[in-house]
């Protein structure tokens, strides 16, 4: 075999961190991990946060982000040896030999200069083409890549056009020097799911049409699967396991690997039709100073200890249900009926007992909690408020409802800094039941997770349920979520519900043409499964 | 109408509207404080009868919203009353003097903009190494000192340690340039010493801010050499923040005036104002700060007028 | 906790300014209005620093100086301070129109610069240390309350807060137990910063000839009474001036401090 593109061998990544009200200390991201990638060749970087990732990503070009030192070890690209290379060796390689695609393209383009002139601006410092030939060849990639009006985009600035449509620009950034190597960096993270593939689609079709060489760093298992040939697992800035897609996805050597794998096979069976505990009727809300409907005519039923499930992309107004529903946003129209007596419309006009049957779990643990109160006294706010509970009583309960979501002891006195993020969340799920609800409103309550989280809070919600018999309206646009929870499930798409029932039967084919989208957009851990989607689609992404 | 443009005549629309209000501040806010200008003006002896007669004859007795629209009227047509004190017409008082101000403020920016921009880049570009250590070191004592206290430090060091200047700032009709600006050439440095450090520190935060941007990255990552990224890429994203910084500071020009011009003896408006505010001399308390008020809010409209201009998002809407 | 170097001048620094300030009638060898000497005379061990202008003992017009000096400003901080945080808290948490109408009464006081208001306001209003405090401390209000304003809006869109009202919670519970514990440390040193503007908000006042009237004199005014000799090489102005750039320097030192504390401590955040 030739030599290698990329070889990479015991490398150390350190950095500096500075904790509040500590000294700074020195903390090791990446422990001696070793790669080689051959040219045209793909591979992909899985890990959850912390993993080190994208930190191994960037040291491909011999780059630390923020203060982050590459210290040990060796980096050879092309046969050079680069981590110990000097300023100029690294600025001819970079937008050269290798290029960059980040998780966010909006700010990745600068605002001040049109797209065009970003494109093909390495391809020129390099000297690598005239400025005719690299706009040409610009023009050919945003041809390749799907966006519209290939010829005139490149004269538009970078907040004229949308996400979907800059992460595709910011890969025709990255190819137009024709580099040995890319480096993509969750690129398709930050995109709703239909505009995802997409854009995944476009991605990989470009990767294969110009031989290029690529590292593709993602969370997403399903995603990484579509496009890379061979897969590296890390953890915790070590290598967990490394092997050709195939294999990694369909026989994984590792535990962490197999549990990477299996995560979203979460699956849960509906329970039979029961009277509904809360009935919207009619709803249509609209925002304050606008002129248009963000929910239109929304009538759901949830039954007395399920699970609703609302999906929907950004815009859709899953969320602004939500808000209606707490009484936060006032709808125009239409009757909110909750335990057999209607809701007022407006959180003022709610009794005390309205409040508590009906919590709220938010998206983000880190923004629900207030940082300057403990553990103990976050939990024990609603057993005053509402019970009147204090002192010795209102720890042991503390103490009950810590257990319930295995917790254990010793908690009770620390503050949300001091846990991580999945015991920030399981905290605010144990705020949410302090009250005794009868429901409980789930915004988003896994999308910020890790994948392995997520899935615990999953199971601890779905107990929970099967101990209290309290009922969840769970919004989200994971629709392997919907699968491991619901027993009802409302498709939501431009402020109005589109499909609705039990879950089965909405799972169940004929669709309608947003549903079937939605549903087909859904990576699936099976190698081919892009290029099948893609040819047996009804409709264009939504927002792409 | 194209919306930048909107915005813009908005922007000038709410300066004007703020000028007026600030006028009517000036005016009728003043009417209300405690205090009597007539007693003013003929001391705690004066009988009544000549109190009365004092007031009729300045129309006082009129409702002040009356004597508001008539200030406000002479003000647009360039009659600012007579001066209690002396019976000067003070329209003539304030024309020499804006003449002398302007020239010392005017001297004072030229040298603290483009310095100040400077030093902020070299602090920028060295952040938390020792050349941005050493100029933010010297910057935040400056910003400690009051106008008056760096003037006299300046004044001894000068005139005292190393005698080459003199201690008051003469100037007056028919003096050549150059002779002028030697005779301010004290009260420059004091002024630069103290809007510098504000303007520097600004400076240097909104070019880091820049700096700190994903497309900075982006830009490095091309390979493109540090002068370039900063030229190309920060430079067109920095020019709003650092104009708007600019402009800030050059409203804090228009207090240091004020005091530097008393310290030094300079004949100008803001020693013109201080000394009227003294003698309890209303009228011409009321112009001089009006005038004042109209340079900042100026100022200020200006500084959010470049920062619309140079905003790409509202240069080339969607 | 560590304190870095120069926090702790500043700390120091600022704690002796208050020592001397408070306990100035048992520290100053003589009183305030003693002429007990000659016009500028040098330094000598009965006037440790000289005397000034009519013979009166340097030291301990410093000393009486620099409790007049800090008095004053602390008043009017301290009346900036509880105005404008009252009012910018009642803003961001009502919203609306009580909102609108005092963001655009402080809009409105904010485009003149103090200096100039205060001026105008002073050549009508008598002048004494009570029109004094009430002038600076109203005007330096309009600042406290735009960033107790805007740091109570950051606060009231989190979740947190919005969890407190779905509760059912009373404003009292989200003013005082969700909002301020969160504010707290920007106020801080905020604080900090007002003082030192009250500082050489006065100095430059009675250096005007405006701010605290004779015999009584604040170091501003003991500038402006020694000024003259400056040019002929008495440097007694000089003293009074080093005291005012001294304290407001330590309690920069101090304020600096503890904002960027406040930075890493908002919590929470990016966990």
């Amino acid at each position: 075999m030739a030599d290698p593109l990329l070889q990479i061998k015991g490398l150390v990544i350190e950095a500096t961190s500075y904790p509040p009200g500590e000294p700074p200390k020195e903390v090791t991201l990446v422990h001696g991990v070793d790669l080689t990638l051959q040219k045209g060749r793909v591979l992909g970087l899985i890990g959850e946060s912390g993993a080190g990732k994208s930190t191994i990503g960037l040291s491909a070009m011999a780059y630390g982000r923020g203060g982050v030192r590459l210290t040990g070890g060796t980096i050879h690209l092309n046969g050079r040896e680069i981590r110990l290379a000097d300023a100029k060796a690294l600025r001819a390689l970079r937008g050269r030999e290798v290029t960059y695609v980040s998780q966010s393209a909006a700010a990745s383009f600068n605002p001040a200069k049109q797209i065009m002139e970003q494109v093909i601006e390495s391809s020129l410092s390099h000297g690598l083409m005239s400025k005719t030939e690299a706009e040409a060849r610009a023009r050919a990639l945003f041809k390749k890549l799907g966006l519209p009006n290939p010829d005139t985009i490149g004269s538009r600035y970078p907040h004229q056009v949308s996400g979907g449509q800059l992460q595709r620009c910011m890969t025709a950034m990255a190819l137009c020097p024709k580099p040995d190597l890319v480096i993509f960096d969750e690129p398709t993270t930050a995109l709703d799911v239909t505009t995802q593939i997409d854009v995944l689609a476009a991605i990989k079709e470009a990767i294969r049409d110009t031989d290029v060489a690529a590292l593709y760093i993602t969370h997403d298992l399903a995603v990484v699967a579509q496009v890379a040939d061979d897969i590296m697992v890390l953890r915790h800035g070590k290598m967990v396991e490394l092997g050709e897609t195939g294999q990694i996805i369909h026989r994984p050597t590792q535990d962490y690997t197999r549990a990477l794998v299996s995560v979203r096979s979460l699956d849960h069976v509906e329970k039979a039709p029961a009277p509904p505990i809360l009935q919207v009727q009619n709803l249509t809300a609209r925002y304050r100073g606008t002129n248009f409907d963000v929910l239109k005519n929304v009538s759901v039923d949830l039954p007395v200890g399920q699970t609703l499930a609302v999906v929907g992309e950004s815009g859709s107004g899953k969320s602004t249900l939500a808000r209606a529903i707490t009484g936060l946003l006032p709808p125009s129209a239409g009757r909110i009926t909750f335990a057999g007596r209607q809701l007022s419309a407006d959180l003022a006009g709610r009794s005390k007992d309205d409040l508590r049957e009906i919590q709220m779990i938010y998206q983000m643990a880190d923004t629900a909690m207030n940082p300057r109160q403990t553990v103990g006294t976050i939990i024990g706010r609603p057993l005053e408020f509402y019970f009147g509970l204090r002192g010795a009583d209102r720890e042991k309960r503390v103490q009950q409802l810590l257990d319930q979501i295995e917790m254990g002891k010793g908690f009770a006195d620390r503050y949300p800094a001091e846990l991580s993020g999945g015991q920030k969340q399981r905290v605010c799920i144990a705020r949410a039941l302090a009250a005794n609800p009868k429901l409980i409103i789930c915004d988003e309550v896994t999308s910020a997770l890790d994948p392995l989280v997520a899935d615990g809070i999953l199971k601890l919600l779905l107990n929970l349920q099967a101990e209290a018999g309290v009922a969840y309206l769970f919004i989200t646009h994971d629709l392997a979520t919907v699968r491991a929870i619901a027993d009802k499930i409302a498709v939501m798409f431009k402020g109005a519900v589109v499909r609705y029932g039990q879950k089965t039967d909405v799972l169940m084919p004929p669709f309608d043409d947003y549903t079937d989208l939605l549903l087909s957009s859904v990576p699936e851990m099976e190698q081919g499964w892009l290029e099948q989607v893609i040819a047996h689609r009804k409709m264009e992404s939504a927002g792409n | 109408m194209h919306p930048i443009l909107k915005l813009m005549v908005q922007r000038i629309a709410l300066g004007l509207l703020l000028l007026l209000a600030v006028s009517a501040v000036i005016f009728l806010g003043v009417e209300a404080l405690p205090g009597d200008t007539a007693q003013a003006i003929l001391g705690q002896q004066a009988t009544p009868e000549a109190l009365a007669n004092l007031r009729e004859k300045m129309g006082l007795n009129e409702p002040p919203l009356t004597r508001y629209f008539q200030w406000l009227g002479g003000v647009l047509t360039g009659d600012l009353g007579t001066a209690l004190t002396n019976g000067a017409d003070i329209a003539q008082s304030i024309g020499q003097r804006l003449g002398n101000t302007m020239f010392l403020a005017g001297c004072a920016a030229v040298i603290a903009v483009p310095l100040a921009i400077l030093l902020g880049l070299i602090a920028a570009r060295y952040a938390g190494k020792w050349p941005d250590k050493v100029i933010s070191g010297i910057t935040l004592s400056t910003i400690s000192l009051p106008e008056f206290v760096a003037a006299y430090f300046v004044i001894f060091i000068f005139t005292q340690l190393i005698p080459i200047f003199q201690p008051v700032a003469m100037v007056f009709p028919g003096m050549g340039f150059w002779a002028k600006l030697n005779a301010v050439a004290l009260p420059v440095i004091v002024l630069v010493l103290v809007v510098l450090a504000h303007m520097m520190r600004m400076t240097r935060a909104a070019i880091l801010n820049v700096m700190q941007s994903a497309y900075i990255e982006t830009a490095e990552l091309k390979g493109l050499s540090p002068m370039t990224v900063i030229w190309r890429h920060a430079l067109p994203n920095a020019i709003a923040p650092v104009v708007s910084v600019v402009m800030l500071n050059m409203a804090y020009l228009v207090v240091g005036v004020v005091v530097v011009e008393v310290v030094f003896g300079y004949n100008a408006l803001g020693q013109y104002l201080v000394d009227h505010v003294t003698k309890r001399d209303l009228p011409v308390v009321q112009a001089v700060g009006l005038i004042f008020a109209a340079v900042y809010i100026f100022l200020n409209m200006l500084a959010d007028v470049i920062g619309i201009l140079a905003n790409p998002r509202l240069r080339h809407p969607k | 906790m560590r304190i870095p170097i120069s926090a702790l001048i500043g700390l120091v620094f600022t704690g002796l300014f208050l020592f001397v300030a408070i306990f100035a009638h048992w520290i100053a060898p003589y009183e305030i209005t003693d002429v007990s000497g000659g016009q500028w005379e040098g330094p000598s061990a009965q006037f440790w620093l000289g005397t000034d202008t009519i013979g009166r003992d340097i030291l301990s017009r410093l000393i009486y100086g620099a409790q007049i000096t800090i008095f004053v400003a602390l008043a009017s901080s301290v009346l900036a301070f509880s105005m404008g945080a009252f009012l910018g808290f009642l803003a961001a948490v009502k919203g609306g129109w009580v909102d609108q109408v005092l963001s655009r009464i402080v809009d409105l006081v904010m485009a003149v610069p103090s200096l100039i208001v205060a001026l105008v306001m002073l050549s009508v209003l008598p002048l004494n240390l009570t029109v004094l405090i009430l002038v600076m401390g109203v005007l330096d209000s309009t600042r406290v309350f735009r960033l107790s304003r805007a740091v109570a809006v950051d606060i009231t869109v989190m979740d947190y807060v919005e969890a407190a009202r779905l509760r059912g919670e009373k404003w009292g519970w989200v003013i005082f137990k969700e909002i301020l514990p969160n504010a707290m440390s920007p106020l801080v040193a905020e604080f900090g910063l007002r003082f030192i503007f009250a500082v050489l908000f006065i100095s430059t006042l009675s250096f005007l000839g405006l701010g605290v009237q004779p015999p009584l004199a604040d170091w501003g005014g003991m500038v402006k009474e020694n000024k003259d000799g400056l040019i002929y090489g008495k440097s007694a102005a000089l003293l009074p001036a080093a005291a005012i750039a001294a304290l407001a320097i330590s309690v920069n030192l101090v304020a600096d401090w503890i904002l960027t504390r406040t930075s890493s401590l908002k919590g929470g955040r990016g966990g």
